[in-house]
């Protein structure tokens, strides 16, 4: 059985759920062997070996984490020509994105971004424009590298051996061409990743102000979901940018999906069409969000929100 | 400073979006053309960067004849010129293809600086500014939410989920900005009057010296094997609230058992 690399996604050995998905599609498609780059793999080793990496790749060399992306094209494009994988699964993030596209070039081969599913022969489904097709593609020359959008998959546990092997790459002059200097953390807190939630309550224009998110982020907190929002929400600055859920934001697609004071335009649905549940909360009947909602209330967010945070937790006790 | 931003027409997300039954590509004649939105920011950056150095900015497109169109709007912003890659042979090109007629493009054109937005709005796989780096072994500046340039030296953020990254580099490089980096400027008639008279030239494969079996959709290294509509959603529930509405939502939510 051919070898699946699987490019572990973690902040300092914290393995995100992500990873956990990729390996359990990369059993369908032959035996993972989780690739993990940076510092802090002994708190990753665990969790890897239960959710069935047979092998892991550790690249731990400092250097690594110094420069923008290609440090880790380098280690992959090192293990595809020495190791002859099936295939490459890699999350859909920002930075696994780039990696893929890049390796892609380094080694000859064809990409696929933003599966939702990856089938035996590493054919692909994806779901364009807005959710409204669904396309089958595969890789037709070299070595398939595919990243898969969080959610796609329920992580399933299945011990394995996670036989570690050490990694070393010379990175090259135009690998180290850009060098990051600094890193600006902004406050998190505890909310779980917006793309990686399974449930996301998202705000829009109908919750009237920046303070009022409080609202939203209130419900948020009482599921343990994360928060999101629409464009004329970030665009009036009641909300950071990276929350914003569309076509110009962030795709989720969880098990969850609750929009308050969201009227539905197209760009809007673009990013949240694939969630599992959808409901929606807003004062107009005639909101096209509606259309698509699994449960709808037509009534004023802030009567309704505050409420359902309240029933939640009393449910929740 | 030499500039060359990188444009590309999409179709419009309001106008409906199809798949071409016969050859799977997108069917671009089918829908409006438009600009990518996050490209006029891409070339709001572009146009303050060479205001700032006195240098030029040099539109780049790969699209068909429709293009153009496209390529109008960003000279009547304020770009200088363009160069449109146009050739059959480059239809239904992947984004590993893409980015080698791109780089190829640039190569020619010669450059200190390449501008691209972050992703475009059809087919969103942000992947064409990193692969650009790739190819052209250059520095990648991507997800940029600000860029400064002090004579050689070149620093931007990078947008990450935690925050940002500041990255540094030197010239020549390849940047790719968010949509928050600026606000783009509307042509202004006479921008839009100039336009007109500004040069277009325009590189067939040949030009780039690359081989036609490499291009389009017969050398794409991806292919689409088979596509569907999407089955529509079932139609759910809407209730109007009548002072329970948070209620009825958590009753809804036990009966999924996501509650
Ligand atoms: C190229 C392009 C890209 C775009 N990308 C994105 C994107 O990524 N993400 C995105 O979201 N948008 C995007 N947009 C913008 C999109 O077209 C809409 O303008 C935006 O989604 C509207 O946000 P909204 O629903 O919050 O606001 P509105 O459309 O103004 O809707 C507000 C809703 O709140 C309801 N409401 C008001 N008060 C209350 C209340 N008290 N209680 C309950 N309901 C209330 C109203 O009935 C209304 O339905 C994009 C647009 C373009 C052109």
């Amino acid at each position: 059985m051919s070898e699946i690399l699987v490019l572990v996604d973690h902040a300092d050995g914290a393995v995100k759920k992500v990873t956990l998905e990729l390996l359990t599609l990369a059993r369908r498609l032959g035996e993972p062997a989780a690739v993990f780059v940076g510092q802090g793999y002994d708190n990753a080793k665990s969790i890897l070996a239960e959710y069935g990496a047979a092998k892991v790749y550790v690249a731990a060399d400092a250097e690594l984490a110094e420069y923008v992306v290609a440090p880790k094209v380098a280690v992959l494009a090192s293990l595809v020509q020495d190791r002859q994988p099936g295939g490459v699964l890699l999350p859909s993030s920002a930075d696994g994105k780039e990696i893929a596209g890049r390796l892609a070039v380094r080694v000859g081969a064809g990409v696929i971004t933003d599966a939702v599913d990856v089938r035996d022969g590493f054919v692909c489904e994806q779901s364009v424009f807005g959710g409204g097709t669904i396309v089958q593609s595969r890789v037709r020359s070299g070595v398939p590298i595919v990243t898969v959008r969080p959610n796609s998959a329920a992580p399933e546990a299945a011990p394995a051996d996670a036989a570690e092997e050490q990694v070393s790459v010379t990175l090259s002059d135009a690998d180290k061409a850009a060098r990051i200097t600094d890193r600006v953390e902004v406050e998190k807190g505890e909310r779980p990743d917006l793309a990686e939630a399974s449930i996301v309550v998202s705000g829009g224009r109908g919750v009237g102000s920046g303070e009022n998110f409080a609202v939203i982020e209130a419900l948020a907190d009482a599921l343990g979901a994360a928060v999101g929002a629409s464009r004329a929400a970030t665009d009036a600055g009641w909300y950071p940018h990276q929350y914003q859920v569309g076509q110009t934001g962030k795709t989720v697609s969880p098990q969850l999906y609750l929009a308050a004071g969201i009227s539905g335009a197209i760009q809007h649905r673009a990013g949240m069409q694939t969630s599992k549940t959808i409901v929606v909360v807003n004062k107009d009947a005639e909101a096209p969000l509606f259309e698509i909602a699994d449960f709808g209330v037509v009534g004023d967010l802030h009567q309704v929100v505050p409420q359902l945070t309240e029933e939640v937790k009393k449910r929740k006790a | 400073m030499n500039i060359v931003v990188c444009v590309k027409q999409v179709p419009d997300t309001y106008s409906e979006r199809r798949l071409d039954p016969g050859d799977k590509t997108l069917d671009r004649a089918s829908a409006d053309g438009v600009i990518n939105e996050l490209d006029e920011y891409a070339i709001e950056e572009s146009l303050k960067l060479a205001e700032a150095t006195g240098g030029t900015v040099t539109v780049l497109t790969m699209g068909p004849e429709k293009a153009t169109e496209s390529i109008r709007k960003a000279l009547s912003m304020g770009a200088d010129k363009a160069v449109h890659v146009l050739d059959d042979s480059l239809h239904g090109a992947d984004a590993v293809q893409t980015s080698a007629a791109l780089a190829a493009a640039l190569d020619k054109v010669g450059f200190d600086l390449v501008v691209l937005g972050s992703e475009s709005t059809d087919a969103r796989m942000s992947v064409v500014p990193a692969m650009l780096a790739e190819r052209l072994g250059l520095p990648q500046l991507t997800y940029a939410s600000k860029v400064e340039v002090d004579g050689s030296a070149i620093t931007v953020q990078r947008q990450a989920e935690y925050g940002y990254d500041k990255v540094e580099a030197t010239l020549p490089a390849v940047v790719s900005v968010v949509e928050k980096i600026n606000e783009p400027r509307y042509p202004s008639f006479k921008g839009i009057m100039a336009a007109k008279k500004k040069e277009v030239a325009n590189f067939g494969v040949g030009d780039l010296g690359l081989a036609e079996a490499d291009l389009g959709l017969a050398g794409a290294a991806t292919e689409v094997v088979e596509f569907t509509p999407a089955p529509p959603r079932e139609k759910g529930v809407v209730v109007t609230d009548e002072g329970d509405g948070g209620v009825k939502i958590a009753d809804y939510l036990a009966s999924q058992k996501i509650l």
